[in-house]
């Protein structure tokens, strides 16, 4: 949150279970021993929920939201096609969350990883580290420069395929508010094939993961845009009486 | 007739093998930024008691995760969060309150240099025991687990916590309590599924 924000009171509304993804989803084979069994203990959100870490602007480089070159050598830049993704962190009620901090990180064009235990034979691109990190506006809203990344294969059915996608962790105003996602592109074949998008119980909800081709936002002779808006728990503010400090 | 329509929260979604690409990526060996984030709680002499927490998560084999990300959340040793919605006092300005560990890359053991937190009050004015909100992600989690560490030896005020007495399986609390185990570290485990699974909430 920017340091000019206002404290904000009151507790988050419900998560809805029935919208989110279930713990056991057995066609994600590592969701099988990795998926708690017991029910959630359900209980009010308390400051602890409801308060999160400040991240301000200073803490960022300049090039941290351009992925095209923050690992690349000066003057190269990472390979693959250029793209621009835009959109705004709102929460349930369509506010824009302002300074919330967004982190990350995907293939390359190839769809490989630059990590260790990547085993997909596709090229490393040396101007290519992976991960990006923003901080949103007063209005919510992020842009990042990024390349478009490769689907890739891994090893869960015998020939299951990842959808090109990104990855994003959020940070909103309350810890209860915590969520890292996907990020996918309209039109993909493999949205529809992935045990991992599977977990998600309806097509509207893929639908709110997948982001579409903005050609106004497009840049001519560059990159090409798409658009992806995040929304984040929603913040009950009314005054109880019984609840001075708001529900 | 009007619709009652609100925007949904965006589908969770599991972080993947490599959250460390994005969330820790000097960790990961990408080096960037200068540094990963929350990799320190204390930023310079903090007030109150300063503890170390270990711990290591667990999946419903018996197997310690290596690919995961656990956060923790907590206010100082005086009670009050780093944080902009912060509004009985200011916190502790060396201390953040917040920090992240991707686990150490053989053993998956995780740690967390920090205080002894002070007691915050529950929505109703009681207070609650001393405690750290967890949050947990990793490849095969859909949706990042919340869940609280409580210290074992607050016998007193884990007694009267709002949250731990309303808990209906009370022999389920002590996979809350992290352990002491002198000079001040205390060990936290968290089981994913299983016998000794940990408590996770709905919040």
């Amino acid at each position: 949150m920017s340091r000019s924000t206002p404290p904000q009171q009151g507790g988050f509304i419900p998560r809805d279970r029935d919208w989110q993804p279930d713990a056991l989803t057995p066609a994600y084979k590592t969701s099988v021993k990795r998926s708690p069994q017991a029910a959630l203990l359900s209980f009010p959100t308390t400051l602890s929920e409801e308060t999160s870490p400040v991240f301000g602007q200073d803490m960022l480089g300049p090039l941290d939201n351009d992925l095209i070159h923050n690992y690349a050598q000066p003057g190269e830049s990472a390979i693959g096609p250029r793209i621009i993704l835009h959109g705004r962190v709102l929460d349930e009620f369509g506010r824009g969350v302002p300074g919330a901090l967004l982190e990350f990180w995907q293939a390359n064009a190839g769809g490989r990883y630059r990590h260790k235990k990547e085993g997909y034979l596709a090229a490393l691109d040396p101007n290519f580290g992976g991960c990006g990190r923003t901080i949103t506006g007063e209005d919510g809203s992020y842009e990042l420069r990024t390349i478009m990344p490769g689907p890739y294969p891994w090893p869960n059915g015998l020939n299951d395929w990842r959808p090109a996608h990104i990855h994003f962790s959020i940070f909103g105003h309350g810890f209860a508010q915590r969520l890292i996602t996907q990020m996918y592109f309209e039109g993909d074949p493999h949205i529809k094939l992935c045990p991992i998008l599977g977990a998600v119980k309806s097509q509207e909800a893929v639908d709110a993961l997948t982001a579409l081709l903005d050609m106004k936002r497009t840049v001519p002779m560059d990159s090409r845009a798409y658009r992806f808006d995040m929304v984040l728990r929603g913040r009950r503010q009314t005054y109880f009486e019984n609840r001075k400090e708001g529900l | 007739m009007q619709r009652l329509d609100y925007l949904k929260e965006t589908p969770s979604q599991t972080a993947g093998p490599y959250v460390h690409i994005g969330c820790t990526p000097n960790f990961a060996g990408i080096d960037i930024y200068g540094g990963d984030l929350g990799t320190a709680l204390k930023t310079g002499p903090v007030k109150g008691t300063e503890i170390t927490i270990k711990g290591t998560v667990y999946d419903g084999m018996g197997m310690a995760l290596r690919d995961a990300m656990i956060e923790i959340w907590q206010p100082d040793a005086a009670g009050l969060f780093a944080s902009a919605n912060e509004t009985r006092g200011e916190a502790d300005p060396n201390f953040t309150g917040w920090g992240r560990s991707p686990g150490d890359m053989e053993t998956g053991e995780f740690t967390f240099e920090t205080v002894k937190p002070g007691a915050v009050p529950f929505p109703d004015g009681r207070m609650q025991a001393p405690h750290i909100t967890v949050w947990v992600v990793a490849r095969g989690i859909n949706i990042g687990l919340h869940t609280r560490l409580y210290f074992e030896d607050e016998a007193e005020a884990n007694a009267a916590d709002p949250i731990l007495t309303r808990i209906e399986h009370q022999n389920r609390i002590p996979t809350l309590l992290a352990k002491p185990e002198g000079d001040g570290v205390y060990r936290f485990d968290i089981h994913l599924q299983g016998p000794q699974e940990t408590i996770f909430f709905d919040i």
